[in-house]
This record gives C-alpha cells, sequence and structure tokens, in this order.
C-alpha cells in the first residue's frame, strides 16, 4: 500500500514531516517498508515558456528554443522534435541536477552555446518516454519549480499492512490512525452530489445469493470517455496504479482513498441493462480483463447481467464483454459487499488476485457502500462529464449492526499491565471511531464497521495499547513460580550427549533437507512403499520425507568430495517420518542418529594416516552405546539392503534392532558419485534413550594385586569374536575384572579359513589375593572352556 | 709401620680417593674407586690400629676416620656431577619437536544452529522455563485452528503450507511455525506455564539466499494468572540481554497474529553498531527478529480454558538468524543443508 502524504492530507491537516510520520506509522502498527520522495533526485529545475523555435545552423536534427524562464530569457539547444513555441517546458537551469546524478553544465553543441536543457519524462525519473520534451500545464508559473507543479515534492509512505486492516488499505484509514495520533482532527468530506440528470433508473438488480453478496449499490451516468486530469493521473502513478481512462481511474481513485472496490460496467453492453448476483454453475466459464478464460465451480459468485451472462467474477475481476472501452456512453458503477471468504476461496484457487480481492477478502466496510458509489459519481461528474440517473439502488436486506461491547477498565490494565483510568481508556479510542457510551470503569463501545477487527473486548483493548503506545508500558518480569526447576528432560540431556561423543570422536554436526525423493531413498536402499508424501512440493526432489538420514549425508560425503574435500567425518541428528501408526493420523515421528566417515584418518605425524573403516563406525556407535551406559548392547553381523553384505551389522539393544553400522554398498556410493569407501551407522536414538541403562550402584574397586593373562586362539573365521569373549567372560565371571581383544590377524600358516584372536584377561577378587591355584584353574578353565564351545584352539 | 706412617698412609689414600673421584667418568668407576680405597686400603689400615701404641691409637683412628670421610665426600660429590651429566645427556636425547606433534586428534564441531538452539534453551531453563519438543508434522487444528486462524482465513496464505499425503485433503502438514507446540502443551499441561519450544519448521519455499524450504524457530508460552503485556516486554528484554548483551533494548511494534491480541513486532537494537547504524541492520539501528503477544482469548478457548482466570503471552523468532548475524554468514543455504567441512570446522 503506497499512501502519499497530500493525499492523507485531503482527510486531516497533518504538518508534522516526514520521518516523524514513518515512525508515528510504525508506533502504530502500519508498518513503513519506504519512504519515497520521487522529487529528491530532482534540483533546479523550473518551468519554462519556449518563445521561439529556429534551426540550428550547423545540424538538420537540432534546433534552438528562446525560453522565457519567468526572471529572463535564454537560448537552449534541443534534438527533441516536438518542441513549438508557446509550449511551457521542464528547463533545467545551468547547475541543475537531473536524476542519475546528472549535472547540467553550459555547453557547446555543434558550435552553439546552450544555457541548459529542456527535459523529456525520462530525464525526469518520470516514466520512460523519451520521444520528446514533457508538456507542462498551459498554465504553469513560469520559473516554478517543476516538483511543485508534477506534484513531485511529495512523500510516498509505502506500508506493509497487517491482514486484520482492511480500512487501512484505503488513504482515510491511515490518515484516521495518523490524525488520532497526532490528535489532529479528521473528516472525509462527503461527496458533492455530483450532476444528477433527468433520467430515472431503468436499472434492475437482483441477488440471488444473499449469503455471499449481503449488500449491491448501483449507480447507472452518462459519461464521456477520455484520460483524467493530471492531478488525478498523478495520484494514482503516486499510489502505484497505471492510469488508463477517467472512468476505470475514478473507480480505482475510491478504491485506493476509501478501500472502497467499484466495478464499472459499460452499460450498453449489460444485457437486459440489468445485474443478477447468482453463484456460477460448475463448468461455466468466463473470459476476465486480462483476457484469460476462467473456469468455474459451483461456489463461485458471479455479478451477471439481467439475461444471466458473466460479467464479472465477483470481488475479484470484471469481465471482458461489459469493459468499458472508447465507446462507452454509459456506465454501471457497482459498489457491493462481498462476503469475505467466498471472495477468497475462488480467487485463491483461480489463482487470480486483484486489488479489489485483496481488500474484500480482508473484509471491507459493508455501511460504506453507498457512499462510495455515491463519491465516484461525483467525481464522474468532475472528471468525465458525468451525468448521473437520478436513482441509487441499494440492495441490503439484513444491514450490518455495529457491535457494541462491555469494555472493562480493570480488564484493559490487567492485560496489558497498565495503570490507566476509564477517561484515558475512552479518549484513546474515541478518534478512532470506537464510540464509548457512559462515563463507568465499565463501559459500552459501539465499534465501526470499517473495522472488522474490533469485535471483542480484547480487540479494544488492543487498540487501547496501539494508541497508549506499546513502549510507554512499563516492563516487568514474569518469573516461574518458586520451586519450579527449568531443566532440560532426562531425554533432551542424553540427545545431547550423544551428540556431545560423537563431536569428541571427530564427527562434525550436518544438518540435511528432511524432505528427499523417492530416488534418493532408493540408492541407499530404503524401501519407497513405506513413506509418507507431500502432496503439493515445489520440486520432485524435495516430495518425499525422510525415513533415513543416510541420503542426506551421502549426498553431503558427495558434496563435501565434489569440491576437494576427501576426508569427511559427519553426524546428524534429527526427525525421520514413518507411516502412521494404527490409529494416528499424524506420521510417526523418530529421531534419528546417523554418522558417515570416508576418505583418511588424519593421524598424528609420526604414526601413518589410514582410511576411516567399517571399525571406526561401529567405535562410534559404540561411543554413543557407551556414554548412554546401555545396559544390553550388541552388534551382530548381518545383511542389510544398501550395506556391504559381509561389512555390515545390525545394532541390537535389549534384542531389539535399533539400526545398522557398517560399510555402505558399492553400488550406493556409486549412486551417489562417491568413489571412496564410506563406512557409517544409523540408529534410532530415541530407543537407545529408552533402552535399559547399566546399574549405577557403586562396586568396590579392589585393592589386591591383578593376576593377567594373555589368551590367544585360532578359531574358524565364522566365529565371532564376540562370542569367544562371552565365553570368556561366563568362564571368568566374576573374577574376571576386564577383557579386551587385543590382536586379531590371518595368516598363511594359519591357514585360509582361520583367524588369530588374541584377549587380555585380568582377575581380580574385591577381598584377597588370588592363590597361585586360583589362578591356574582359571587359566584352565577359559582354555578348556573356549575349545568345547567353539571351534578355535590355544596358539 | 709406626702411627705417623699409617697416618701419612691414609692421607695419601684420601688424596688418591680425592683425583680419582674427580677423574672418573662414570659412576662405575666411583664404585672401583670405593671398593679399592674406602674398603680395601683404608680397611687395611684399620687393621694395623691393633699393633700401634696404646697413646697413639686415638690418633690414628681419628686420622683415618677423617681420611674415610674425604674420600667418600669426595665420591659424592662426583657421584652427584656424574649423574646429574648423564640426566642432561638422557635429556637432550630425549628431546622432541613439540610442534611436530600434538597436531589434534581432530574433534568435530557441532553445527551454529545446534550452537544457539542449546544456548536459547539453556538461557530459558535459567529463567525456570521447560524445553518442549512438538511433532514436525502436525494437524490443521493444531497448527492454525486451534491458532485462531479459521478455515479461509487470510493469515493462512501468509504462511504457503506443505500438505501430506494423509487423512482428508490439506488435514496434514508440516507445520509452518513452532507456534502449535503451545497447543500440545495446553492441551496436555496445566497451568502455570513456563515452556519454549524451539524446533523445525517448514514453508512451500524455494531455497536461495534468504529462504529455505525448512528452517528452525523457538518460540517461548508463559500461561499463569495475571500475566501482562509489560511482563511480556519485561522477560523479552531479560532474555535477549543473555543473548546479546547488556546494553540491548527491546522494541515492540504493534503488529497482527491471529493466535495473540495485542501483537506486536518483536525486534532488538542492533548488538553490532549499538544503534548507529550499519550494513547488518540496513541503518536502521534496530533488528526485527519476531513476533510476540498476550494469547489470544480463542485460543485459550480451544484449549478449555477460561480466559478470563488465565492470562498468558508468547514470542517467537528465527533461530537461524541468530548464527547469520553473529557469525556474518553470507547466505541461509551456506548456513544450512550445505555441509562443507570446511564451513562446519569454523564453529
Amino acid at each position: 500500500m503506497r499512501a502519499p502524504l497530500s493525499w492523507i492530507q485531503d482527510f486531516t491537516p497533518l504538518t508534522a514531516d516526514p520521518t516523524e510520520i514513518a515512525d508515528a506509522l510504525n508506533q502504530l502498527g502500519l508498518e513503513v517498508d519506504d519512504i519515497d520522495q520521487p522529487g529528491k533526485e530532482i534540483n533546479g529545475v523550473i518551468a519554462a515558456r519556449i518563445l521561439n523555435v529556429v534551426p540550428h545552423p550547423d545540424a538538420d536534427k537540432i534546433r534552438l528554443a528562446d525560453i522565457d524562464f519567468g526572471d529572463g530569457q535564454l537560448r537552449v539547444v534541443c534534438g527533441a522534435p516536438n518542441i513549438e513555441a508557446g509550449m511551457v517546458v521542464p528547463f533545467a537551469q545551468v547547475g541543475a541536477v537531473l536524476p542519475g546524478d546528472f549535472r547540467i553544465t553550459k555547453r557547446k553543441i555543434r558550435g552553439v552555446v546552450s544555457e541548459g536543457m529542456l527535459c523529456s519524462s525520462k530525464e525526469l525519473g518520470l516514466g520512460d518516454d523519451h520521444s520528446g520534451i514533457l508538456c507542462l500545464p498551459d498554465h504553469a508559473e513560469l520559473g516554478r519549480d517543476v516538483r511543485e507543479i508534477l506534484g513531485l515534492d511529495d512523500t510516498v509512505f509505502e506500508l506493509s499492512i497487517t491482514p486484520n486492516r482492511p480500512d487501512a488499505m484505503g488513504i482515510t484509514g491511515v490518515a484516521r490512525d495518523l490524525a488520532a495520533h497526532f490528535g489532529l482532527p479528521f473528516s472525509i468530506p462527503t461527496a458533492p452530489p455530483g450532476i444528477v440528470g433527468e433520467r430515472i433508473d431503468d436499472v434492475s438488480v437482483v441477488i440471488d445469493a444473499p449469503d455471499q453478496c449481503p449488500r449491491f449499490v448501483a449507480r447507472a451516468t452518462a459519461v464521456t470517455l477520455g484520460p483524467s486530469p493530471q492531478w488525478l493521473q498523478r495520484r494514482l502513478t503516486l499510489a502505484g496504479m497505471r492510469p488508463i481512462s477517467n472512468v476505470v481511474d475514478v473507480t480505482n481513485y475510491i478504491l485506493l482513498e476509501r478501500c472502497r472496490p467499484l466495478h464499472a460496467f459499460d452499460l450498453g453492453r449489460l444485457a437486459g441493462r440489468g445485474i443478477i448476483v447468482r453463484r456460477a454453475v460448475d463448468g461455466e466459464s468466463i473470459t476476465t480483463l486480462d483476457g484469460v478464460v476462467r473456469s468455474l465451480l459451483a461456489t463461485d459468485l458471479l455479478v451477471c447481467d439481467a439475461l444471466g451472462a458473466p460479467q464479472a467474477i465477483a470481488g475479484i475481476m470484471g469481465g471482458r464483454d461489459s469493459e468499458v472501452d472508447d465507446t462507452t456512453t454509459e456506465v454501471l458503477i457497482e459498489s457491493a459487499y462481498f462476503e469475505p471468504s467466498g471472495v477468497a476461496k475462488t480467487s485463491k484457487r483461480l489463482g487470480l488476485r486483484s486489488e479489489a480481492s485483496a481488500r474484500f477478502e480482508r473484509g471491507i466496510d459493508p455501511n460504506g457502500t453507498a457512499e462510495g458509489a455515491d463519491a465516484a459519481v461525483a467525481l464522474l461528474a468532475q472528471v468525465a462529464g458525468g451525468v448521473a440517473h437520478g436513482t441509487t439502488i441499494d440492495i441490503y436486506p439484513s444491514p450490518v449492526a455495529r457491535p457494541r461491547i462491555t469494555v472493562r477498565t480493570a480488564r484493559v490494565n490487567s492485560i496489558l499491565g497498565t495503570d490507566l483510568d476509564a477517561a484515558t481508556v475512552r479518549s484513546l479510542i474515541e478518534p478512532l471511531g470506537i464510540m464509548p457510551e457512559g462515563n463507568g470503569d465499565t463501559f459500552t463501545a459501539e465499534c465501526p464497521t470499517w473495522r472488522p477487527d474490533v469485535v471483542r473486548e480484547i480487540d479494544v483493548i488492543e487498540e487501547v495499547a496501539r494508541r497508549h503506545g506499546l513502549n510507554n508500558i512499563r516492563r516487568t518480569v514474569a518469573s516461574a513460580p518458586a520451586g519450579t526447576v527449568g531443566r532440560l528432560t532426562a531425554q533432551q540431556r542424553d540427545r545431547r550427549k550423544a551428540a556431545d561423543v560423537l563431536v569428541g570422536a571427530g564427527l562434525s554436526e550436518a544438518i540435511t533437507l528432511p524432505l528427499v525423493s523417492n530416488n534418493d531413498l532408493e540408492r541407499v536402499g530404503a524401501a519407497v512403499d513405506a513413506v509418507v508424501r507431500v502432496s503439493n512440493p515445489l520440486r520432485a526432489e524435495e516430495s518425499v520425507l525422510r525415513t533415513s538420514m543416510r541420503p542426506g549425508l551421502l549426498a553431503a560425503v558427495a558434496r563435501n568430495a565434489a569440491r576437494g574435500n576427501a576426508d569427511v567425518a559427519l553426524f546428524e541428528q534429527g526427525t525421520v517420518f514413518m507411516p502412521p501408526l494404527e490409529k494416528s493420523l499424524l506420521p510417526h515421528e523418530k529421531t534419528f542418529i546417523a554418522g558417515v566417515r570416508s576418505g583418511m584418518r588424519r593421524e598424528s605425524p609420526r604414526r601413518s594416516d589410514r582410511i576411516a573403516d567399517v571399525g571406526d563406525a561401529i567405535d562410534d556407535v559404540r561411543a554413543v552405546a557407551n556414554t548412554l551406559r546401555l545396559a544390553s548392547f550388541e552388534i551382530v553381523a548381518s545383511q542389510i539392503n544398501g550395506w556391504h553384505p559381509g561389512r555390515c551389522a545390525t545394532v541390537l539393544v535389549d534384542g531389539q534392532t535399533v539400526g545398522a553400522v557398517g560399510e555402505f554398498d558399492r553400488a550406493v556410493c556409486d549412486a551417489f558419485g562417491i568413489a571412496s569407501t564410506v563406512v557409517g551407522f544409523e540408529i534410532d536414538l530415541d530407543a537407545l534413550i529408552s533402552a535399559r541403562r547399566l546399574d549405577n550402584r557403586f562396586r568396590s574397586v579392589s585393592v589386591y594385586p591383578p593376576a593377567n593373562i594373555d589368551l590367544a586362539f585360532v578359531v574358524e573365521q565364522t566365529v565371532s569374536a564376540a562370542d569367544i569373549a562371552a565365553t570368556l567372560r561366563r568362564v571368568g565371571g566374576e573374577l574376571l575384572e576386564s577383557i579386551r581383544l587385543f590382536d586379531s590377524f590371518r595368516s598363511e600358516q594359519l591357514g585360509a579359513d582361520k583367524v588369530s584372536l588374541a584377549f587380555a584377561l585380568r582377575f581380580r577378587a574385591v577381598d584377597r589375593t588370588l592363590t597361585e591355584a586360583e589362578i591356574a584353574e582359571l587359566h584352565a578353565a577359559c582354555i578348556a572352556s573356549v575349545q568345547e564351545s567353539h571351534p578355535a584352539v590355544l596358539r | 709401620m709406626n702411627a705417623d706412617e699409617l697416618i701419612e698412609r691414609a692421607a695419601e689414600m684420601a688424596e688418591l680417593a680425592e683425583s680419582g673421584a674427580n677423574r672418573a667418568t662414570s659412576v662405575a668407576q666411583l664404585g672401583e674407586i670405593e671398593r679399592d680405597v674406602v674398603r680395601g686400603s683404608l680397611s687395611d689400615i684399620k687393621k694395623h690400629i691393633k699393633d700401634v701404641d696404646g697413646s697413639d691409637k686415638a690418633r690414628v683412628g681419628q686420622a683415618l676416620s677423617a681420611a674415610e670421610a674425604r674420600a667418600k665426600a669426595a665420591l659424592e660429590v662426583r657421584r652427584i656431577d656424574l649423574e646429574s651429566e648423564a640426566r642432561a645427556a638422557t635429556v637432550e636425547a630425549e628431546r622432541l619437536d613439540l610442534t611436530a606433534l600434538g597436531t589434534g586428534y581432530g574433534v568435530g564441531h557441532l553445527h551454529p544452529v545446534t550452537q544457539v538452539w542449546r544456548e536459547l534453551e539453556d538461557i530459558f531453563c535459567g529463567l525456570g522455563y521447560e524445553v518442549f519438543y512438538g511433532p514436525e508434522a502436525e494437524d490443521d487444528w493444531h497448527n492454525f485452528e486451534a491458532l485462531n486462524f479459521p478455515p479461509g482465513h487470510p493469515a493462512r496464505a501468509m504462511q504457503d503450507t506443505l500438505y501430506l499425503e494423509l487423512g482428508d485433503a490439506e488435514q496434514v502438514l508440516l507445520r509452518t511455525h513452532t507456534s502449535p507446540c503451545q497447543i500440545r502443551l495446553l492441551e496436555t499441561q496445566a497451568p502455570p506455564i513456563y515452556a519454549v519450544m524451539p524446533g523445525r519448521t517448514f514453508r512451500r519455499d524455494t531455497m536461495d539466499a534468504r529462504h529455505s524450504p525448512v528452517f528452525h524457530q523457538i518460540e517461548a508460552l508463559v500461561v499463569d494468572r495475571d500475566i501482562t503485556m509489560g511482563d511480556l516486554m519485561g522477560t523479552i528484554d531479560v532474555f535477549f540481554r543473555a543473548l546479546f548483551g547488556d546494553s540491548i533494548d527491546a522494541r515492540f511494534l504493534p503488529s497482527y497474529f491471529p493466535f495473540t491480541e495485542p501483537s506486536a513486532e518483536l525486534g532488538v537494537s542492533c548488538p553490532f553498531c549499538d544503534r548507529s547504524g550499519c550494513r547488518t541492520c540496513s541503518n536502521t539501528g534496530w533488528i526485527e527478529l519476531g513476533g510476540c503477544g498476550m494469547v489470544d482469548p480463542n485460543v485459550f478457548t480451544a484449549v478449555d480454558l477460561d480466559p478470563e482466570e488465565w492470562s498468558g503471552f508468547a514470542f517467537g523468532f528465527g533461530i537461524d538468524r541468530i548464527p547469520l548475524l553473529r557469525n556474518e554468514i553470507d547466505t541461509l543455504h551456506t548456513l544450512l543443508w550445505d555441509n562443507d567441512v570446511r564451513f562446519l570446522s569454523q564453529f
């Protein structure tokens, strides 16, 4: 919404300077996006009359003009074809500055000195017209600054109007707020009656859908089509609208001024000289003013001619068939009130927004309808030779009453934290047209229908706050009640711990898009049948909710690799979305944690770097499990789609699968364009967090000497180290303080399908030193059990 | 040997031990001297004491003790010297170039958004608030209707929504703001409520320098008896000072959100130029961060609370904005989704 200051001043005698006004507008909630001063860049350009035009002695297309600029006469060189004696034109004196910081100097053109320059519209920054010198009004005072003549000395406030304030989508609404703020009078002058002719109305209006069209006002008038006068064109231009013709410009003028959308039908082209407002029939269509054929539904509202042919989509756009053009001699002005949600629905469905629909869908004043039509007729009499028909048709079966609201001063203060008395509250709202009745602390306020957002007590309280000034309210602090402890939940703390331990392990946190494509999920081997889809995605790449973070992380590895970042270690913690559980409407959301490593692990200079391998991924998972102190945690080799069949394991917690760890399948990496090996893991973090934890009771620490026993077994490669360790743990019982796999290798001597596993066992009793005999017995029992339970022999 | 000879011999032995100790180049050599002189020669002399006259016994004995003490002292002094020389040599041999070591074991980095997210949670915990996360996919009721956005409401059009293929058309969606968490809390907990709700939010937007289909917001909600607009503004002051520093001021301009009334735009004085105007604040001295207001009575009614009994406030803003401003990150796309390790390792 662009509000020119001069237009605001039609309604209130505002004298504050533009920055002060902008500040007031912001304080009032009419946010100023920009302050536009269109003439700011024009300096030293004045009106001058051309006295005489003579040819240039040395050039065909350039002429010399003698001009009178009020204080004297000069000769300038000019190349424009349209100059002639008698014209009043913009004259840039020597020393003048034009837009683009173009400074005018005295210069010689083909041997003749030019004492300045005559300007086109384009040179003044007023438009693209560069075909000739701009023609100023004949009566313009010579020597006067063209900014004043052209109205460029104006200031235009560019406002962002919130959807609750349709009234402020009109100049009068903005002016009313400003008048209240500055304590100035405010009035909307009653339109002069215009020129009313002899003719009695023969026009008919029928409303078939009063729920969607509660009011319809029509006035007919004879007009003479032509361009609008300069002042009107200038105001429309300043407000951001293109002048079209006097009739159309008048409807736009009233729309901008009063937030009163009007439509002018060519009455001669309205069959039956009448209007029927009705709902459309499914499949019906209309060609709108923009030349587009719009197909309609039964919920859309149409303004039709008396024979029922569609002439406008109500409140949105007129139809081509009854469009006003050069041949128009008689128009029907529609000033209606259409129900907001119907207009919004049709406008949204058709993707067709207009200045009118933007206002209707927010709710205009149903009670200013006739006044709007009258103002238009009066203005048409002034600028389009309008001679109006004698009567006004106004169909308004159920007039909308002004809401009457009980306002409690105590409530105002308890919501705002203020200490205002009732008289002050009343004095704050009255200038907004909210009329208080009575003198008590509790009083009734009658609210204007141009403010559809003021229908409850809280709405009035907001008006009080706005007028009082939010920044004048004393600031206090709401503290949580005594005894309340503000802290993260155990789950929230555990999520942080899991992330922190991975950061410590060398992974950096990535954030990848939770919107993926089918193809992304297919590429990592995830199922694509059980997914939740977006019904209106902008791009196919963002059309499915992720069920896995692997696509995002692998894409990040690929992007890094493409930029030469070969060594990557990333993790992500976030939501994945599974289809709804039974009886639930919403997707089943889970918090996952996933990591990837690719490239080298950089070691210190004395140790050689090495390629991150599946062991690193397992260490990462174990780090998370250990930091959460899980009671039961297993990694069991298995085959999972998308992972290397021989280097992948299921992660089990309390016997339940919670995720996978391993090396990504070569085909998966290839699909993402990653040449190197990528290892990683993905686990359901919430499942880990809700799993059983290690008993946290204190266990005494033995002070007696330990017995260390190293045992190496040669085992079939099908046997897992975890199984052997489990056997050793079982045999060691309580005396086994710790066990660690410290070596694992294959060699030709061992045989192709054999592997050597070496464990360091430490035995210790809490209450005594173990005897040699006890140690020997344990040693033997460990060897015997492993050899009995597994295809293993002591090395 | 007579007494004098014995005394002279002892003195000679002491001298021999002294000179030997001074020449010795290892602790082992000192051991040899100790063995030969102290335990050898001087012990031999001791054996001869019994042969001297009674009156000289004491004199010889004293001389012998003195000689033994001299020899031992010389050996001890030299031993200390030799040991410290040996230690110095060892140290020299073990000297390392520490700049070639300890090059870091490559600790990772938390994402800058997470760092700010945690900071925000911690500040609110300090104010006694609980932290609540709601679902990212929501139904129309929680995201719109209960928040006083009835169907067809123009404010819905301000939030381009991504809908899901679940339920009826446009019934399930990706939440467009964190405000539905307010409804979830109010539906499940009785007031008083002091809560903060950070989360991921979605809009139907194309990714560019300033937009992203997915971004992060944080929302605070207080519902108690006698909560005022003054409380809202004072609490925001306290919060922003904790976040940006003590010299920060909060500014409130009236605005409109369906679920709060009165509503206000929430701005802070520019922490980068102290309000004198800079590029970050577009020379206005203020940075618009989010919105706030008093909980609308219709919201209380939607969750079966009596708006005459309870009042409350809510405020919210974008989390991503904070690292963008603080770290002068050029685009939203750099901050989110890019995941270049050279970027992540800067924080």
